[in-house]
């Protein structure tokens, strides 16, 4: 029995090397070599700079710009802190919003909820009460990371992004068009608009 | 469901269905007695090189209690230089976000949990865990962890083969192999393919970038892809990020999601025909296969349809969850806009039905009933197809479980393979039936006792509960996956899931080898028209029943107060 | 003792239950509530200690409901050990009878006996038979009981065994052979025989036989401890899942603090009775209940056909047995060749053969002989003649050396010479009284060995005349009746049967096929058979068979399951795990299938008893959370009444389960021979869903007549 002690500890440093060195190091390698900028976090430049990845959302507030979808991730598309909300599906919390407890002025509880969202989603899009709202526009993602809006959600933004940017309309619901990632081999996945590529596509019109 | 979310769920079946017996004959190979193995001129040499460093003399035969002896004290080594590394990080290299110390409670809980190949994070990883610990401590573990499990399975294989039989193999031997042949060479290809859809792999800090609108974003880096792989076919789970498969840097795509999701069940799906071909009887694994995929079927398209149809309280409140051509629809709190509910339910399904516990959507935000599925799945004993190795253990165990029943009513001392079910098998069967509830209930019940553990909730009520239920539903089982609004980075929740994480693994290990010695001595009866096939859809069937039974009745009353009365309420 | 006639294939029966046993055997479920006698059995020990648990908290806080609960708990250990002792009281009456012919026996012990000794050479003194040890030398004559189990070792007797076997007509029991086995508690009916006992007291035939019954010392069988380790860790389960839903409990009551008290859930949680409820309800009682009174009367039906097991593990063992080795003689044919058929050579009438072949065998005491008289009989109406009545014939008996028999008739002043025997003897004594054998004798005999029969040529001579062969008889083993019917029958049930026989291969094959076995062993000697025994169990079959003489010991003792006659010797009787007091080899078939009905009356009942937990569960989850949680309440698809109702009609479910399932338990569950898979779905159907659907239903039913009690409807 004891003969086996000194293999178990020898066992656990040589897989140790092998495959917490050797290998991510090889995969690395190949990865830099073929897919540089994927390897890297699919960086998007603009005049040089890099303003982000596609594969990240990232807070949009202006008018003239298609808007994320809600984020727990730190304030809100913090790359370094992805989180989701966790609320449950019946908690009032989700559903209704909070107000901070005035009780504990460190911390701000105060939430958005759905009903909140659907109602400020209404009033920034001009639309009228009652119009149903595309879920994903008022409900965070897993990651809070999440760079993609549906189809809908950008389509009743398209008015809002037109009139702030003195676009026409059909222009901009064309872009949509453009910016649309569908299905993935035409049945994996959903279709989503990538907002960040959208909003720089618009800035290059 | 839309026509594109069933033809995904039947893709990634027909994916199964064409790689899982090719990968199930390899490995049949790898751990067989005799013969050549593919790939022998390459991966030898390494082997070799490995045995001799180890001092292990590849052709000596282990009896069930030496490999038990052998599994723990590798096991023991593991936690102790995972432990130490996580403990002793700041000063290590590799560190460019200069990650403190982890927390001791924290430490032993990860420790524990990818030594366990559970992978339950009560931690950020982007916050705690510097690139040296990920790569050199936690990756190293979602090889190993998981290459134990399959060891332990190809021991109680061999038990059930070989007859009159003092010894099960050779533990060392088989874990080479495992690593070398199987997990390595399967992760490299699907970390490629990652890599090429957009998962990162850099040894880049955070890299901080001025958006848009001129905030600032802390776009992160590392080595993801090579720890993805191995966290998807090791069936391991651990995130390289918080939000894990979430995360669009862990999963970038529809199409990556596909791969992430075959290659969580591809290993133990193929182990199902493994184990028929090391059997002798390829009937075998195809009926054992058959039954992990009726679960999971059932229980994915469960999960599938209940998300897509939405949280009925949504449309209350004015937001519009209906199927259309420009939006997916169904309940979206907690989801990626790019999987929609049709691959978070597949997923989520899949990963509960390994050992997996990767997320690509929230568990927490499901609907009541879609937030049991993956509960409930756990709570099957993770058979379906269950974690690399201990998904067929764990199913082979609930096979004998209903060969005794059957072998009753049909009137002979129950057999498996011609292998007598007796007395001290069926200690060792309970001993496993026994240690999984024991830790859930226990642990659940002695947590809503505690104000502060039950203040850790992130919501109030029955759906708290789940919360907790939940928490220990995954460490038991060694899943990993979560109800993640529950804050489990507490001294409390660190231990008792970290304890209930060590029972989960344990107690199937030891009880399997244990199992599998007492199997290998007894000489196999000759089938007859008395003795019942075990691979026909009868016996399927039976299985289906006592697995259903076994689970539904311990944990009835539990679901009851969570799930269910939080869906009844709705 | 040749009982020989086959049995046709009845299925397994235990008698039915007389509700007055019940009555009978209640005071003896009163003894059994005993903590120190009940602990033995887990699942109904923790039925107890909820019992007294609830009495406790009924005493403390009364209520109709409290009470209600606490007595069908109580009354829950009580049906289980009804079910107990009525097994055992059924074997107790059985004992009683047989306890009867041992009490006040009384021995004649003789003191310095040796073989052959004058009887005026020793002594002899009166001793209870208890007293008897080991080797003593005891002397019985007609009219007295034998005092022990021992073998003949001087004198000859008829013995009266219908004691033990029921069987009236008297055996004949002689010292040396095969037959010099005698048991306690038989009557000597004639003559005189001195007895070696090869028994202490209390290990007798009888003593065994009254414990095995009574189930007295009964040891748990392997495949029931395995049971019993199941139903422990189920019964652990649900201790757990009841023992945590107590906390679970309280978290959803403080969640919902506005709801209102019941008598199930209040600010402490649920009540205790209310718990213990459950958690009865919830273990395997139905089978925990019934798995020892199932082994008392697997044992019990055993007995009534007279097979003496001398453990339960042999028993099991025999519902597993692959291979059935069967002596050809007595066992697959009636044990003696008979004639089938009169083969007369060309130009010679039949009837003048048969006249002449039945005239040869009238002094032929053998069964051949008397075979070959009845056959003329029948074929030819010849009447046989009685011996008497020829005063002119003198017979040739047979001897080693001619190998024929025969007999002279002075007949009209001339001699006619008949005789019959074995071919080559009858045809040379046709040739040496100048005959000349007719070339198809030599056909005729050819063709009848070729199918394993055997040919006896029958000739005559005339005086002056030279002698001719008449023609030939075939004699040949006759299969019983009904033997390839039950050979099919073991083969569905997966047994291969194999024929034992001393015959020359050819004739083995033609008897084995004839009798429809798989396989036959010819020209057997004992060796042989333990040699084919230890092949068979290398390859992982399981053996039985069945012996009498002291040469089948070793095969008996190699066996997995070997039945030695009553008849045989103590040897084989030692050597084997089974006796049959029948001396009936067929009965191996019947053992079986109490082996495989035992195993399978267990299996059903124990996926029954699991089964009936879903539908206990949609009565007493609902009913306890139902105002906690107020939509729980559509868990309550069966609308019971109230929460108490649910709860008690659970309990008086669970509790009348048992009782109902007693005549069940007691006669185990139907068994036909057949095909694992078709036994495995029928029974899965019955007991499975059965065991899903039944309580459903009688929960509902139970609802409607409790809800009426006051206190009750809530």
């Amino acid at each position: 029995m004891r003969r086996q002690l000194l293999p178990a500890l020898i066992m656990v440093l040589v897989f140790t090397v092998v495959t917490g060195g050797i290998y991510p190091l090889v995969v690395t390698g190949v990865s830099q070599v073929l897919f540089h900028d994927k390897a890297n976090g699919s960086l998007v430049e603009r005049d040089g700079q890099v303003v982000g990845s596609r594969l990240i959302g990232q807070p949009f507030t202006e008018p003239g710009y298609f808007h994320p979808r809600p984020s727990s991730a730190g304030d809100g598309y913090d790359g370094s802190q992805s989180l989701g909300s966790n609320l449950g599906p019946t908690n009032d919390k989700l559903l209704h919003g909070q107000q901070d407890d005035p009780s504990t002025p460190d911390v701000d509880e105060s939430f958005e909820g759905i009903e909140q969202r659907v109602a400020a989603y209404r009033a920034e899009n001009g639309l009228p009460a009652g119009t149903p709202v595309p879920v994903d526009a008022v409900t965070g993602s897993a990651s809070g990371l999440d760079p993609h809006i549906s189809v809908a959600n950008a389509r009743l933004q398209a008015p809002r992004v037109a009139a702030a940017r003195g676009l026409p309309v059909e222009r901009v619901q064309r872009l949509i068009d453009e910016h649309t990632d569908g299905r993935d081999l035409g049945f994996l996945g959903e279709p989503g608009v990538n907002v960040l590529e959208l909003n720089l596509a618009l800035d290059r019109l | 469901m839309s026509s594109a979310s069933w033809l995904q769920f039947a893709v990634l079946i027909g994916l199964l269905l064409v790689t899982a017996p090719l990968l199930g004959r390899y490995m049949a190979k790898v751990y067989g007695d005799d013969g050549k193995v593919p790939g022998d001129r390459v991966f030898l040499p390494v082997e070799r090189l490995i045995y001799r460093l180890c001092r292990v003399s590849p052709h000596t035969e282990q009896r069930w209690t030496v490999y038990a002896f052998a599994v723990l004290g590798f096991s023991l080594f593991s936690f102790l230089l995972l432990y130490a590394m996580q403990r002793m990080q700041q000063w290590l290299p590799l560190n460019p976000t200069d990650m403190p110390a982890v927390t001791d409670h924290i430490a032993f809980n990860a420790a524990v949990s990818f030594m366990t190949n559970t992978n339950w994070q009560s931690y950020s990883g982007e916050l705690t865990m510097s690139h040296l610990t990920q790569m050199t401590g936690l990756t190293v573990q979602n090889f190993v962890s998981a290459s134990v499990g399959m060891c332990v399975m190809a021991a109680l294989i061999r038990g059930l083969a070989r007859r009159r039989a003092s010894t099960l193999g050779n533990f060392w031997v088989d874990l080479t192999r495992t690593v070398v042949r199987i997990m390595l060479p399967l992760s490299f290809l699907v970390a490629i393919v990652l890599v090429s859809q957009g998962v990162i792999q850099n040894f880049n800090g955070h890299t901080a970038v001025t958006t848009v609108e001129g905030a600032t974003q802390l776009i992160p880096g590392g080595p993801a892809a090579s720890q993805i792989a191995i966290k998807q076919l090791g069936t391991n789970g651990g995130g390289f990020f918080n939000m894990n498969s979430a995360h669009p840097f862990e999963n970038s795509s529809p199409f990556n999601n596909l791969v992430e999701n075959w290659a969580i069940l591809i290993i133990p799906s193929a182990l199902a025909f493994t184990f028929g071909r090391m059997v002798g009887d390829k009937r075998q694994g195809r009926a054992v296969f058959a039954i992990m995929a009726i679960i999971w079927a059932v229980m994915s398209l469960a999960a599938m349809g209940l998300e897509g149809n939405g949280n009925p309280q949504l449309d209350d409140i004015g937001a519009t969850q209906a199927v259309t051509a420009e939006q997916s629809g169904g309940n979206m709190e907690g989801k990626e806009v790019r999987f929609g509910s049709a691959a978070s339910g597949l997923w989520a399904a899949s990963t509960t039905g390994t050992s997996n516990g990767s997320v690509n959507s929230m568990h927490d935000s499901f609907t009541p009933l879609g937030g049991m599925i993956p509960m409930l799945h756990m709570k099957l004993g993770e058979v379906s197809p269950g974690g690399t190795g201990v998904g067929l253990n764990g199913m082979l165990i609930m096979i004998i479980l209903s060969v005794f029943i059957a072998g009753l009513m049909v009137g002979r001392t129950p057999e498996y393979l011609g292998k007598k079910i007796e007395a001290p098998e069926m200690k060792l069967v309970v001993l496993y039936i026994l240690a999984m509830p024991l830790v859930v209930l226990g642990f659940t019940a002695a947590s809503v006792l505690m104000d502060s553990a039950v203040a850790s909730q992130n919501n109030p009520g029955a759906h708290g509960f789940s919360e907790i239920l939940y928490a220990f539903t995954s460490g038991g089982n060694n899943n990993g996956s979560a109800f993640a609004g529950i804050t489990a980075s507490t001294w409390w929740y660190d231990t008792t899931i970290g304890l209930a994480m060590l029972i989960g693994r344990f107690f199937l290990i030891i009880p399997v080898l244990a199992i599998a010695g007492s199997l290998a001595r007894k000489q196999p009866a000759p089938a007859t028209v008395g003795t019942f096939p075990t691979h026909t859809p009868l016996f399927a069937s039976l299985v289906l029943g006592v697995v259903a039974i076994v689970a539904g009745l311990t944990f009835f009353p539990a679901l009851a107060l969570g799930p269910i009365v939080e869906y009844l309420s709705l | 003792m040749t009982s020989m006639s086959v049995q046709q294939p009845r299925r397994i029966g235990g008698g039915l239950l007389d509700p007055k046993q019940l009555w009978r055997s209640t005071p003896d479920a009163l003894r059994k509530l005993n903590p120190a006698t009940l602990w033995r059995n887990p699942v109904m020990f923790i039925v107890e200690v909820g019992a007294a648990f609830t009495t406790v908290l009924a005493i403390v806080d009364p209520t109709v409901f409290g009470w209600l609960i606490t007595v069908w708990l109580w009354l829950t250990v009580v049906f289980a050990n009804l079910a107990e002792a009525v097994a055992e009281g059924r074997g107790k009456a059985q004992a009683e009878t047989l306890r009867r012919a041992k009490q006040g026996t009384v021995a004649r012990r003789l003191h310095g006996w040796t073989e052959g000794a004058d009887p005026a050479a020793y002594g002899e003194e009166s001793v209870p038979a208890t007293e008897l040890r080991q080797g003593d030398i005891v002397v019985v004559e007609a009219g007295e009981t034998i005092p022990g189990d021992g073998d003949i070792v001087e004198g000859i007797a008829s013995v009266d065994e219908s004691a033990i076997t029921g069987e009236s007509a008297p055996v004949i029991r002689e010292s040396g052979g095969d037959r010099s086995a005698v048991t306690g508690g038989t009557r000597v009916l004639s003559d005189r025989i001195v007895v070696r006992i090869t028994r202490r007291p209390g290990e007798s035939f009888i003593d065994r036989m009254i414990a095995l019954v009574e189930g007295a010392n009964r040891q748990k069988t392997p495949n029931e401890i395995a049971l019993n380790i199941l139903l422990a860790a189920l019964t652990i389960i649900f201790l757990l899942a009841v023992v945590t839903l107590q906390p679970m409990a309280m978290y959803a009551k403080a969640y919902q603090a506005a709801a209102p008290d019941t008598a199930a859930l209040n600010q402490d949680g649920v009540t205790g009775i209310v718990l213990v409820a459950l958690l009865v309800c919830l273990i395997p009682t139905t089978i925990g209940a019934l798995l020892s009174a199932i082994g008392i009367a697997g044992m019990d039906r055993l007995v009534q056909r007279n097979v003496l097991a001398t453990s339960g593990r042999a028993v099991e063992a025999a519902g597993d047995v692959n291979t059935l080795l069967l002596d050809k003689t007595g066992t697959i044919t009636l044990g003696n060749r008979q004639a089938t058929e009169f083969l007369p050579i060309a130009g010679i009438p039949a009837a003048e053969l048969a006249d002449a072949a039945q005239l040869s065998s009238l002094a032929d005491d053998t069964p051949e002989g008397r075979s070959i008289v009845v056959l003329a009989k029948n074929l030819y109406q010849l009447r046989a003649r009685e011996e008497g009545v020829m005063p002119q014939a003198s017979f040739v008996p047979f001897s080693a050396q001619t190998r024929m028999s025969g007999v002279d008739i002075a007949e009209n002043g001339t001699t006619r010479r008949i005789r019959k025997g074995a071919a080559s003897a009858v045809l040379r004594w046709v040739r040496d009284n100048g005959g000349r054998a007719a070339d198809d004798v030599g056909s005729t005999v050819d063709g009848i060995s070729s199918t394993g029969g055997t040919p006896l040529v029958v000739a005559e001579q005339l005086e002056g005349q030279p002698a001719r062969a008449l023609g030939v008889i075939h004699l040949k083993d006759v299969v019983k009746r009904g033997m390839r019917q039950r050979f099919d029958e073991m083969r569905r049930m997966g047994i291969r049967t194999v024929m034992i026989t001393g015959d020359n291969p050819l004739t083995a094959k033609a008897i084995a096929d004839e009798a429809g076995v798989d396989d036959f062993l010819a020209e057997a000697e004992p060796e042989h058979k333990l040699a084919l025994i230890r092949r068979e169990q290398e390859g992982g079959r399981l053996v039985a068979m069945t012996g009498d003489g002291t040469n089948d010991a070793p095969a008996l003792a190699q066996a997995d399951v070997g039945v030695a006659m009553n008849t045989g010797t103590t040897a084989a009787k030692e050597a084997g795990n089974m006796v049959d007091l029948d001396s009936d080899p067929t009965k191996l078939i019947q053992i079986v299938e109490i082996g495989k009905q035992l195993l399978i009356t267990r299996g059903a009942l124990t996926t029954f008893s699991i089964a009936n937990d879903i539908a206990k569960y949609f009565a007493i989850i609902p009913a306890m959370f139902g105002d906690v949680y107020p939509r729980l309440d559509r868990l309550n698809v069966m609308r019971l009444e109230s929460p108490t109702s649910a709860i008690l009609s659970a309990v008086i479910f669970n509790a009348l389960v048992i009782i109902a399932l007693i005549p069940l338990a007691l006669r185990g569950v139907r068994y036909r021979p057949g095909g694992a898979a078709s036994l495995l779905t029928r029974n899965l159907w019955i007991y499975g869903l059965g065991g899903i659907i039944a309580p459903f239903i009688g929960i509902k039913i139970l609802d409607l007549v409790v809800r009426f009690i006051p206190g009750i409807s809530g």
